[in-house]
């Protein structure tokens, strides 16, 4: 277990240095970086000045490394648009993406996994049918454009849902305070719905059709035929025998699928005017406010990372086979 | 040393090329069977045509210029005649400009952006693949670390990162998708080099002489064309709906270039005021072309290789 661990860290600690380096490459392709950093009227006198004060007239390895030691330490630089450490500004912005996330991730799951089940043990009926139809179409929508569809249709038209607009839960219980936080967690609930069921559905669509096909197969096996042959109901053959085996690459995915929820979250946060890392990302490239795209886009593959190195710690646990 | 493996008489060259023209009408005519029986994956080849033929086609198609501007005619309904009795049949947008003519134009970027994107990760990824599960060793180490580095993280944040810095543009976009796919075709490919290197086919080709060249291109390649050309399907609908993601952030191609993803993000700013039109049209030309790509792949992949068909 210590030697997996081990392996898994040295990993990631590879891969986050690679995502320093992507990112220090991106800032470097498009010429002089210096320009990203002052205004298009500054004359040359000013931009040899930034230039000097921002280090981009050191060797570029040089750049790299303080580069690097000024990331380990949270430090990106100053927001241009904002006038204040980066990091602190996409931090602010955290709580707010992280609700949100995390709640899309809970739709998602707990949605995928009973349709999946049913739509396995139905197979081939019109219900197995629909779901599979619904799954291939939940695919093809662009998550933004179910939010805009959303917004038209249960927003404005039916009134039912909030268009924009965030109530913190998470930050109030940042600061201790418990009573606010968990007095506005149904209403920060509710203003969450539309945005999370349009980050969402994807990896639902997604998650059901490799939950079906991961039941199907486990129904399959040998072991699921024995326990049906000893009598055993077909309820606790299906949760206690196939669906313990059928977890697996779910909980693969679990840790994949943050990921990409991640990436879906900075797009919709946009269209709902959702006050997370998102638009906060979607406001920085309108303003070429590079600090602050940089430090968003770490923070959050840094998380990513961390993230998967827990689902891998939790995914030998479950399963001792996988080589520790 | 002297040759003596007899040569192949033309009689035979043309039997065994008779026979191989006979194999293939024998699979277009099974893949033809398959596609109609299956009715999903004739629907999606019909959407899959119509949006071939409107990109080819488009400027034709188009009842106006999808850049002319009309102030007069600014967000019009669908259905309404416009000045000279012409009809904007999906309405206009913010500026006048018809949404019919910009959605027909739009098909065009996004299925350029969809295969060219493809084109660039598929031949890295082939290439990067062929070479490391043929040689192995260091080689090999190196190349699927960098593509496990690139998939540890979201790719649209690696799109945004780059594309923030480098500026919209075509070529940029497709560069960037297309390098965001190639660790996909890495792994396929690797995989299948790996048991194919091993083959009787391939020691042959070897102990004949044959350049490294030629038996990763010719020997090797040809024999895992059918899970690339899954794959391809499944990427392209990715690719489209990354395009229109970024162009909607407004890191796609320039403003003056119809996208469906552009559209998108122009209709945000009049949803309040209830333009559904500007939202409706484009997002379902993108669901539309997705669909289709996503069914396509599907049925290829049923139909390439039964074993991987999902249980159903």
């Amino acid at each position: 277990m210590w030697t997996f661990l081990a392996r898994r860290l040295l990993q990631s600690i590879i891969v986050l240095i690679g995502v320093t380096l992507i990112s220090f490459i991106s800032l470097q392709m498009g010429g002089d970086p210096t320009y990203l950093f002052v205004s298009e009227n500054a004359s040359v006198e000013e931009i040899a000045r930034a230039r000097e004060a921002l280090g981009f007239d050191r060797p570029l390895y040089v750049q790299y490394l303080s580069y690097i030691w000024n990331a380990l330490q949270g430090d990106f630089g100053n927001s241009l648009s904002y006038r204040q450490p980066a990091m602190d500004v996409v931090l602010q912005s955290m709580p707010a993406t992280i609700e949100l996330t995390f709640f899309s991730l809970v739709l998602a799951i707990g949605l995928s996994i009973p349709l999946g089940i049913y739509a396995a043990l139905n197979r081939g009926k019109p219900v197995d049918g629909g779901i599979m139809t619904f799954a291939m179409l939940g695919q093809s929508i662009p998550n933004f454009w179910m939010g805009i569809m959303m917004i038209l249709f249960f927003g404005l038209y039916l009134r039912w849902f909030p268009i924009s607009g965030h109530v913190p839960f998470l930050e109030p219980l940042f600061d201790g305070d418990f009573a606010t936080a968990f007095g506005n967690l149904p209403r920060s609930i509710y203003y969450m719905i539309m945005p999370s069921i349009a980050v969402g559905t994807y990896t639902l669509a997604r998650n059901a059709r490799l939950i079906r096909s991961s039941m199907l197969e486990v129904l399959q096996q040998d072991y699921v035929r024995t326990a049906r042959s000893k009598g055993i109901s077909e309820r606790r053959v299906v949760i206690h025998h196939a669906m313990r085996n059928a977890w697996l690459p779910v909980i693969t995915m679990i840790g994949l699928e943050f990921g990409f929820l991640l990436g879906g979250v900075v797009v919709v946060e946009t269209v709902f005017s959702y006050p997370g890392i998102g638009r906060l990302v979607f406001n920085a490239i309108n303003q070429r406010d590079i600090p602050v795209v940089q430090a968003s886009v770490i923070l959050l593959a840094v998380i990513f990372i961390l993230l998967n190195l827990i689902v891998d710690m939790i995914y030998a646990r479950l399963d001792p086979r996988v080589k520790l | 040393m002297a040759d003596n493996t007899p040569a192949p008489s033309s009689a035979t060259t043309q039997a065994v090329g008779g026979m191989a023209t006979s194999y293939r009408r024998k699979e277009l005519r099974r893949a033809f069977e398959s596609m109609v029986t299956s009715r999903w994956a004739l629907v999606g080849m019909l959407i899959l045509l119509i949006v071939t033929f409107v990109a080819v086609f488009g400027p034709q198609l188009a009842p106006f210029d999808p850049n002319r501007q009309n102030i007069m005619m600014r967000l019009l309904e669908p259905g309404e005649a416009g000045a000279g009795d012409l009809t904007y049949w999906l309405g206009s947008d913010q500026l006048g400009r018809d949404v019919l003519s910009r959605l027909l134009y739009g098909a065009r970027v996004s299925l350029l952006v969809g295969v060219a994107a493809i084109a660039v990760g598929g031949t890295l990824g082939t290439v990067a693949g062929l070479v490391s599960g043929y040689f192995g060793g260091w080689i090999d180490d190196v190349i699927m670390r960098l593509g496990d580095i690139q998939l540890a993280f979201p790719f649209i944040l690696l799109a945004i990162m780059f594309l923030v810095v480098l500026g919209p543009g075509l070529v940029n976009i497709i560069l960037v998708l297309g390098i965001g796919q190639w660790i996909t075709y890495a792994r396929i490919v690797r995989a299948q080099t790996l048991s194919l290197r091993e083959k009787e086919y391939v020691e042959a080709a070897r102990a004949m002489g044959d350049s490294t060249f030629s038996i990763l291109f010719r020997t090797i390649l040809p024999n895992i064309v059918a899970p690339l050309t899954v794959i391809a399907s499944f990427n392209v609908a990715g690719v489209i709906l990354s395009e229109a993601a970024l162009s909607f952030l407004g890191l796609g191609v320039p403003p003056d270039v119809p996208t469906w993803g552009s559209m998108l993000s122009e209709s945000r700013d009049h949803l309040l005021s209830n333009k559904w039109w500007m939202a409706v049209f484009p997002g379902l030309a993108i669901v539309f072309t997705v669909l289709a790509f996503n069914i396509i792949g599907d049925w290829l992949r049923d139909f390439l290789d039964p074993r991987l068909k999902e249980n159903g």
